[in-house]
């Protein structure tokens, strides 16, 4: 731990934030707050009293929603500090948040408009590229209509910009290809909470861990991706009454360290496995009747199905011993207060939504919602995906309106001055790999990217690249730098990013952030925002009066027009402002008259927002994915209780082989955010991860005569990467590879130039019928040497997930350039707040 | 009693509708959640014929438990179509056909279990009702996959 500071206070330290991601413990015990402890980092020679001012707002490089004032320097971002006043960290702030702002000031990023010519991209004006991208899409909609176009969008936008985007394509143009690169982190959340409960909607809150006796985390290495959710688990595990941790997942990271019971299953197992727990607490009737009778329908259903998985059978499917099955519903069906967590190690995986959805059942089956301590964070991955969710710009309609619902879609359609036939809902919206498919069938043929990466994100990248770089496609790029994707664009829109423009944003448990403008962009660089409603307007888009479709000209009166559109809604913003907001530490949708100051839980007494003429979806079949009509759900659900929907076990479509013996699996690291665009350009990230690596057990090392640093292929039916292997604590017969590695900062620009990096040159094109997620932790895949390490070592961080089994490896750390001052006392340390 | 010819038929239209869906998966390998999904939907009927056969030996109904399959040259030659074919608008077209030839077979077996299932209640035969009971939903299963799926497609296919 860091040095006392002297030049001011003995609670001041500093600490190498990258040796130790999650800085200093402050223990406490169930029912007491949670410390304070303010992470300050400012740039090399900036002291507090130097910040010209400090600019409120939340974190951005993940999805916990930390709260954080931006530090401003002669009109420059130098630095970030946490806000102790936040709710949702107290002052704390992970890696990435302390050094990923550095990106922002990045001299390659994007500052003028590029538009395609013969062949090249090359710098224009902003009325040259809008007006190529009005004239392809009028052209477009005269030719073909509204199914020629398509939006793909993210999770790392403002609420204000997915909801002007979401009207624009939903209600101005008519198309129904809108979808998210939520996707690939959030879909499966947003489809298991609509199974059980019939509507989008955190039934937990991060304050649960301040009461639970049970923390599960399911597929959610939480230690690497949400770093100060997990600060808070640590300073619970060391304080008095400490609660147990269940882990699931194939690897031993951080977590599984720390749990009392950690199962490793074979990937692509999880909904036996869950159906394994689900048969004891049945069994063993660790159910609460009273809540299940009055609030649930379906439990009968679950009680018969999972007769079929007694724990000795599921042992043998999920290849986890019989014991820690039993140990492991022991602490769940005797736990208290429950707290489950779920992220990609489900919502990645084979029937994924399927899995999910058990762990809601869990809770369902033991009455644990709606109190302290009692909640599930079906987890986002991105810092804005709950957005993209609500407002209707990732394959929802806003506001959490029911698409197969006649009457929720006319009211959407009063809300925008429409008529219910402008906006699409003769089929759900279009999810990406959909919308990928129609580009590859010719019938999509403007797509229009937003502040995401596809050509390396998505997966098996050789299809990807093929249909991105189709002369017939006319492909719209918008982000802050020349991404890989970006370079396949015809037009290339230069965007503002967090700390450039104003917005606001919320997390995984409904927590509301406003984000302030702390700098100017760069050179031409616009807002989201702008460049939308520029489009509108050049597109001549009209409300059914005649009137222009999008009333709204700056970021708060959109956040204004949405208040509108979630009126009544379980999204209800209408009881905030900015005002509000600024100053605030975060406010919990919904927030109304009733609920002025917010909501800390839902779905309290067993009330649920399942009514059939009120849920935002009448729920799908698990297996087949195929949607429930209004009538079987109203036969099933009358009176709008919470919904124990059973699945059967279906193995993975890809299994390993004699040719490909191993199981696959992609997934994150601690220091890096999706495809590196902002934390690779942070040198104390990049240094801390600077390269891409496989990761493998030591029996199946051992078995092929490989050993830490030696430089491997590993290959599955689709293609191929080099990599340099970590010996580490994974399962038999599992590798894992880290996604973040592109090209861009290699010689290939978009593309390998000579062996491929990045881990989507591996992914099977497959996903879970009922989320529509892809699936990237089960291929089939094998390695071979390509060259001994000669003694160095593979090039992952030592303090995650990826630690070496290997003594000699040295460890990460940051040194002088990673120091972050820590203050453990109240919120007063220096500049105005 | 006429409870042969119903198991026959029955085992007849659920073999037909599993070649049906290997066939479409093996058809339309670019519209991947459809190959993967006709895949698994095609293993719930066979796995339906291999119990039905076992429900014919106490009948003295002699049918083959092996789901019949196909040569694998064929198999292999639309695997090559399919890929050839995948850019092409036309692909889609015939999805449609497929999806609502699969629509209407497994709303065949569907009918079918009925007839099976009312036979059984006839003769008081619990273990042939019981096998009816649990086989007769996952038809309805295939049934508004398919259904779902083409509802889901038509649009894009039909208006482009």
């Amino acid at each position: 731990m860091g040095a006392v500071d002297r030049r001011t206070q003995a609670q001041v330290r500093t600490t190498d934030r990258i040796a130790e991601p999650w800085g200093e413990r402050t223990p406490y015990g169930p029912g007491d707050p949670w410390p304070v402890r303010v992470d300050t980092r400012l740039a090399d020679g900036v002291e507090p009293e130097d910040v010209d001012r400090w600019v409120q707002s939340a974190t951005i490089l993940h999805s916990n929603g930390d709260g954080l004032d931006i530090a401003v320097k002669d009109g420059e971002i130098v630095g970030v500090r946490g806000r102790a006043e936040d709710r949702v960290n107290h002052g704390r702030l992970g890696p990435k948040d302390l050094f990923g702002w550095q990106a922002n000031n990045s001299p390659d990023r994007l500052t003028r408009p590029l538009v395609r010519e013969g062949g090249e991209l090359v710098e224009t004006d902003w009325d040259t590229a809008m007006g190529r991208i009005v004239a392809r899409s009028k052209e477009l909609l005269a030719e073909q209509g509204p199914s020629a176009l398509g939006f793909y969008t993210t999770g790392q936008l403002f609420l204000e910009e997915y909801y002007t985007l979401g009207v624009i394509a939903h209600g101005g143009l008519g198309t129904s290809h809108v979808d998210g690169n939520t996707r690939l982190c959030t879909a499966t959340a947003a489809a298991a909470l609509k199974e059980s409960f019939g509507c989008d909607g955190q039934p937990g809150s991060y304050t649960d861990i301040d009461h639970a006796d049970v923390i599960a985390l399911y597929g959610h290495n939480m230690a690497e991706t949400q770093t100060v959710l997990w600060t808070r688990i640590l300073d619970r595990l060391e304080g008095p009454n400490p609660p147990k941790v269940i882990c699931v997942d194939p690897r031993e990271t951080p977590v599984a360290r720390h749990a009392t019971v950690h199962l490793a299953p074979r990937p692509g197992t999880n909904v036996a496995l869950m159906n394994g727990i689900l048969h004891e607490i049945v069994q063993n009737d660790w159910v609460d009747h009273e809540y299940v009778d009055a609030h649930v329908v379906g439990f009968q259903e679950l009680a018969e199905r999972v007769k079929e998985y007694p724990p000795e059978k599921v042992a043998t499917i999920c290849d986890v011993p019989v014991e820690q099955i039993r140990e492991a519903a022991r602490v769940l069906g005797t736990a208290e207060r429950l707290l489950s967590t779920v992220l990609q190690g489900f919502y990645q995986a084979n029937q994924a939504t399927a899995a999910a959805v058990q762990v809601n059942n869990v809770h369902i089956v033991r009455g644990m919602l709606g109190k302290p301590g009692c909640g599930i964070l079906q987890m986002n991955g991105q810092p804005t995906a709950q957005n993209t969710r609500e407002c209707g710009a990732d394959g929802d309609l806003a506001a959490f309106r029911n698409w197969t619902s006649d009457a929720q879609v006319a009211d959407l359609a009063r809300v925008w001055n429409l008529d219910p036939m402008d906006i699409p809902h003769y089929s759900p919206p279009t999810h990406v790999m959909q919308q990928l498919r129609y580009i590859e069938d010719g019938s999509l043929r403007f797509w229009w990217v937003q502040a995401t990466n596809p050509a390396v994100s998505l997966p098996e990248l050789a299809r990807v690249r093929s249909l991105l770089s189709q002369d017939r496609l006319f492909l719209v790029v918008q982000d802050i730098f020349l991404s890989e994707t970006a370079q396949l664009a015809d037009v290339v829109l230069p965007a503002a990013t967090w700390g450039e423009k104003e917005g606001t944003f919320t997390n995984v448990d409904r927590t509301v952030h406003y984000s302030g403008k702390a700098v100017e962009p760069p050179g031409e660089a616009r807002p989201d925002l702008d460049i939308f409603l520029d489009y509108a307007r050049r597109m001549d888009l009209r409300d059914k009066d005649g009137a222009p479709l999008v009333k709204w000209h700056d970021p708060e009166s959109a956040f204004e027009a949405w208040k509108e559109c979630s009126r009544g809604r379980p999204c209800d913003y209408t009881g905030m402002s900015y005002d509000k907001l600024k100053g605030s530490g975060g406010i919990q949708w919904p927030c109304n008259e009733e609920n002025p100051d917010g909501s800390e839980r839902i779905y309290v007494d067993g009330k649920f927002w399942a009514a059939p003429d009120y849920c935002e979806s009448y729920g799908r079949d698990l297996v087949t994915g195929a949607p429930l009509s209004q009538t079987e759900y109203k036969a099933m659900n009358p009176d709008g209780k919470a919904i124990v929907k059973a699945a059967e076990y279906v193995p993975p479509h890809e299994i390993p082989s004699e040719d490909f013996p191993l199981q696959l699996m992609t997934g994150r690291t601690l220091y890096h955010f999706h495809t590196r665009t902002k934390t690779g350009r942070a040198p104390q990230l990049q240094a801390a991860a600077p390269e891409v690596w496989v990761e493998m057990s030591a029996h199946d090392a051992e078995l092929r005569g490989l050993a830490e640093g030696d430089l491997l292929e590993v290959a599955t039916p689709r293609g191929s990467l080099r990599a340099r292997l970590r010996v580490c604590g994974i399962r038999r017969g599992t590798i894992f590879v880290p996604f973040h590695y592109g090209y861009w900062d290699r010689p290939g620009g978009h593309e390998p130039d000579e062996a491929g990096r990045a881990a989507n040159e591996l992914t099977i094109t497959d996903w879970d019928a009922c989320s529509k997620q892809p699936i990237f932790k089960t291929a089939a895949a094998t390695v071979s040497l390509v060259e001994r390490s000669g003694g160095a070592p593979a090039p992952a961080p030592t303090t995650t997930g990826s630690r070496p089994l290997s003594p000699d490896v040295p460890p990460t750390t940051g040194g002088p350039d990673a120091q972050v001052r820590v203050d453990l006392q109240t919120a007063t340390a220096g500049g105005a707040r | 009693m006429k409870i042969g010819l119903a198991l026959h038929e029955l085992h007849r239209s659920e073999n037909e509708l599993a070649e049906k869906l290997l066939h479409v998966s093996d058809r339309h390998k670019a519209d991947h959640e459809v190959h993967h999904l006709a895949r698994d939907l095609a293993r719930w009927s066979q796995r339906h014929v291999e119990e039905l056969a076992e429900a014919g030996r106490r009948y003295d109904v002699d049918l083959n438990p092996r789901p019949r399959g196909e040569t694998h040259l064929m198999a292999r030659a639309r695997d090559k179509l399919s890929d050839a074919v995948g850019r092409e608008p036309q692909a889609s077209l015939l999805l449609l056909l497929d999806l609502r030839e699969v629509y209407t077979r497994s709303a065949g077996v569907s009918a079918d279990w009925e007839l099976v299932a009312q036979v059984a209640q006839g003769v008081k035969d619990t273990e042939l009702l019981a096998l009816s009971k649990k086989c007769h939903p996952d038809s309805l299963r295939q049934m508004r996959w398919a259904n779902a799926k083409l509802k889901e497609s038509a649009t894009q296919v039909l208006v482009s």
